[in-house]
């Protein structure tokens, strides 16, 4: 049996790597890659603790979260792809009409 | 038959204010020809008249002294307040309607010639006869509020009037000086008007002006309620100090002169003053104030009229003076004499106005006399009509203007107020320089040298439209003093017959003793005699060459710079009344509203405006700063959640 500790501190390491990859990477197909690290770190904790409470609750959640992480990856990847075929780059940097 | 016009004394305003609506609204502007409009506006006066003859004849002679008020429907019934709109055919407003309606028929008509060449003569008639309708309004009013509403509303249509000629930047002024001067009056009446309320608790006639009512009241408050009443009548009639607006008012047409500046509004002070005879009669000090002011306005306007030189204004000061002999008549309690020279001065007046505007219409709308004269050859009718209208207000006997004005000198040289003498020395000092400013104006404008003679060649007689309705006024400036006030024997001085059972009330200063048929007589020759000569004086001197005149005005010098300047008496209130309030206004728009009103609201704005601009940096368009703010605000959210565990 792993206990849950160990379960929280790999979530918190996945958690850490995915907002340290949305923060530095300047390619835009890595931060999406983060963002579902960070998802999934989420996830992971859910899980996690949903065994440890045997709560029913939040195993449902978990399978929200895959189905609107799927939905979130298509949108993102749609602009992304868009973003490509108007600038020719995938540096986020270079996104930046919308200021003042 | 059981009709009773008595029953139906709205029809009196309602004709007028019928004909005001359909002049104003109902005809499509399209129709609205000189025709059709005079049409209906002299048919509804004519209507108005009418009504006033059948009711008068009918109160004539079912001999009641004072009839009831008849009420029509609840109006205000608000608390202790209760006024009803009840209308009262009383003598004193039978005698004022009727000579409202009669001389505002005959004016109308004249109108009709005058107006032919305005292009508007549908805006003329409708407020003309909207005027009349609130006229009659005040008349019949049987509570002082309903009489208020027709006393603003008869200074509204004043106010339009006098700016009949909207593009003409001197009527504008003159028509707001006229509605300012008069709110001065107006605060007074309201403010008369409360302390009735709070002193009788009730505005109906019946019940303030009654003996039993008044004796209950402390004097003070009479005084108050006088005294502010007056405040109001000095506004409407034009007395001193609040007289300054009725001179500018003769930028209206002169049919509006004649009808509301001259014979029926202005005259609405006194009326009001007779109406509260009762008042006045309980409460010494305010009618001795009425007639002190009277008799000095009546002096003081004569004298300014002397050195005036627009014809319509020599005829304003003359229509202030014989205003102030009105109210020396109410202030020795002479309140039928008053009310007589109400009436003779309506017939002479609006004769002398009418004349006036005849002569400005011949000459292509010449005002200034100095360049007037002559008209006798070419103007014969006018002539006539103006002859005997200056011969009726200078009081030559037996006309109009004699036996009216001789009424109220007799009257208030037998008063028992104690100054009575220096009233009635004044008063005949004024009777002298009457004739002697109306002969002159006379002289200038139809006789004078030769160079006028050649003037006057150019003119021409105005249509018969207006010569006849002037014909009729000067024909009542012969008779109607005589009939209406035959001085002897008593019994058939028709208005105080008329009025007697109204009269019933305790007089202050007048005395009950009238001095004989010789103080009488002595006291006609007098006046007779200072009337005769002030007229043949002034009519030899001005008829002859122009530089005797001129040549006396340079020997009286500033005397006469004082008279023909008006006392200074506008360059005054400009300095001490007009210059303040617009320099107040002025600090309140320049400085109050747009630096601090404004201010504030655009303070506000700018400090939106401002804020913005400075934030606005924030948003910088780098994604990865907006997830470094997402991140530190979500660390921040769940420090501050579990700050319980943490701490």
């Amino acid at each position: 049996m792993v206990p849950l500790s160990w379960y929280v501190a790999v979530a918190c390491v996945l958690f850490t790597i995915g907002v340290i990859g949305v923060l530095a990477c300047r390619r835009t197909i890595v931060i999406l890659m983060a963002i579902e690290l960070m998802l999934n770190a989420g996830n992971l904790l859910l899980v996690a603790l949903a065994r440890e409470f045997w709560s029913a609750q939040a195993q449902a959640i978990v399978l929200f979260v895959l189905a609107v992480a799927a939905a979130e990856v298509a949108v993102g990847l749609a602009i992304i792809v868009r973003m490509f075929e108007l600038k020719g780059t995938l540096d986020i940097d270079e996104v930046n009409l919308m200021k003042w | 038959m059981d009709f009773l016009w008595t029953k139906h004394i709205w029809l009196i305003p309602f004709w007028p204010a019928l004909g005001a609506l359909a002049n104003g609204v109902l005809i499509p502007r399209a129709r609205k020809t000189l025709d059709v409009v005079s049409t209906v506006a002299i048919g509804s006066v004519a209507m108005s008249f009418l009504c006033t003859v059948f009711l008068t004849a009918e109160l004539a002679s079912l001999r009641i002294g004072n009839p009831a008020p008849v009420e029509y429907f609840r109006w205000i019934d608000a608390g202790d307040l209760r006024v009803p709109f009840a209308l009262l055919f009383d003598p004193l407003s039978a005698t004022m309607c009727l000579m409202v309606t009669g001389v505002g028929l005959l004016i109308h008509i004249y109108s009709m010639g005058y107006m032919a060449h305005d292009p508007d003569p549908g805006r003329f008639f409708t407020y003309l006869n909207l005027f009349m309708a609130m006229m009659l309004l005040l008349l019949l009013a049987d509570s002082f509020l309903l009489m208020f509403v027709g006393w603003e509303g008869v200074g509204l249509c004043s106010y339009l009037l006098i700016g009949f000629w909207h593009r003409k930047e001197s009527a504008n002024r003159a028509g707001l000086k006229a509605f300012l001067v008069n709110r001065v009056g107006d605060a007074g009446f309201l403010m008369a008007m409360m302390l009735i309320f709070v002193t009788f608790g009730s505005l109906r006639f019946d019940e303030v002006l009654s003996n039993a009512a008044i004796r209950q009241a402390s004097p003070t408050m009479l005084f108050a309620i006088t005294a502010l009443l007056f405040v109001g009548a000095t506004g409407k009639s034009a007395q001193l100090p609040l007289h300054v607006w009725l001179p500018d008012a003769m930028e209206g047409p002169t049919p509006v002169s004649a009808l509301i500046h001259a014979a029926t509004m202005v005259t609405a002070g006194v009326y009001v003053v007779v109406r509260c005879a009762a008042l006045y009669s309980a409460e010494g000090a305010a009618s001795a104030l009425v007639a002190w002011i009277g008799v000095i306005t009546a002096l003081l306007a004569s004298l300014i009229a002397l050195a005036q030189t627009d014809i319509k204004r020599v005829l304003a000061y003359s229509t202030i003076s014989q205003l102030g002999y009105m109210f020396l008549a109410c202030g020795v309690g002479a309140y039928v004499a008053a009310i007589l020279h109400v009436v003779t001065h309506a017939f002479f007046k609006a004769c002398l106005f009418l004349g006036a505007g005849s002569a400005m219409h011949g000459t292509g709308g010449q005002t200034d006399i100095r360049k007037m004269g002559g008209l006798a050859k070419t103007m014969p009718r006018t002539t006539v009509a103006f002859w005997i209208a200056c011969l009726s207000i200078a009081g030559i006997a037996p006309l109009a203007g004699f036996v009216s004005k001789d009424e109220i000198l007799h009257h208030v040289f037998v008063s028992t107020y104690a100054p009575a003498r220096t009233l009635w020395t004044l008063a005949i000092i004024t009777a002298f320089l009457t004739a002697v400013y109306m002969f002159r104006l006379f002289a200038l404008t139809f006789h004078g040298d030769e160079q006028a003679m050649k003037r006057g060649a150019h003119a021409h007689e105005s249509p018969s439209v207006m010569t006849i309705p002037l014909m009729m006024l000067a024909a009542l400036a012969i008779v109607g003093g005589l009939a209406l006030g035959l001085p002897y024997p008593p019994g058939l001085h028709l208005l105080n017959h008329f009025m007697r059972g109204w009269l019933i009330i305790g007089r202050h200063h007048g005395a009950e003793d009238t001095g004989g048929l010789g103080l009488a007589l002595a006291l006609a020759a007098i006046a007779l005699a200072v009337a005769v000569s002030g007229a043949v004086l002034a009519f030899r001197f001005f008829r002859g060459p122009y530089r005797r005149v001129e040549l006396l005005q340079r020997r009286l010098g500033f005397a006469y710079t004082l008279l023909s300047r008006k006392l200074y008496i506008d360059e005054l209130y400009d300095i001490v009344i007009v210059g303040p309030a617009v320099g107040l206004s002025r600090l309140a728009a320049d400085v109050t509203d747009t630096r601090g009103i404004d201010g504030i609201v655009h303070g506000a704005a700018a400090i939106a405006y401002r804020a913005g601009e400075g934030l606005r940096r924030l948003q910088t368009s780098h994604t990865r700063v907006y997830a470094l703010a997402m991140l530190v605000g979500a660390v921040a959210l769940v420090l501050y959640l579990a700050r319980g565990m943490l701490f």
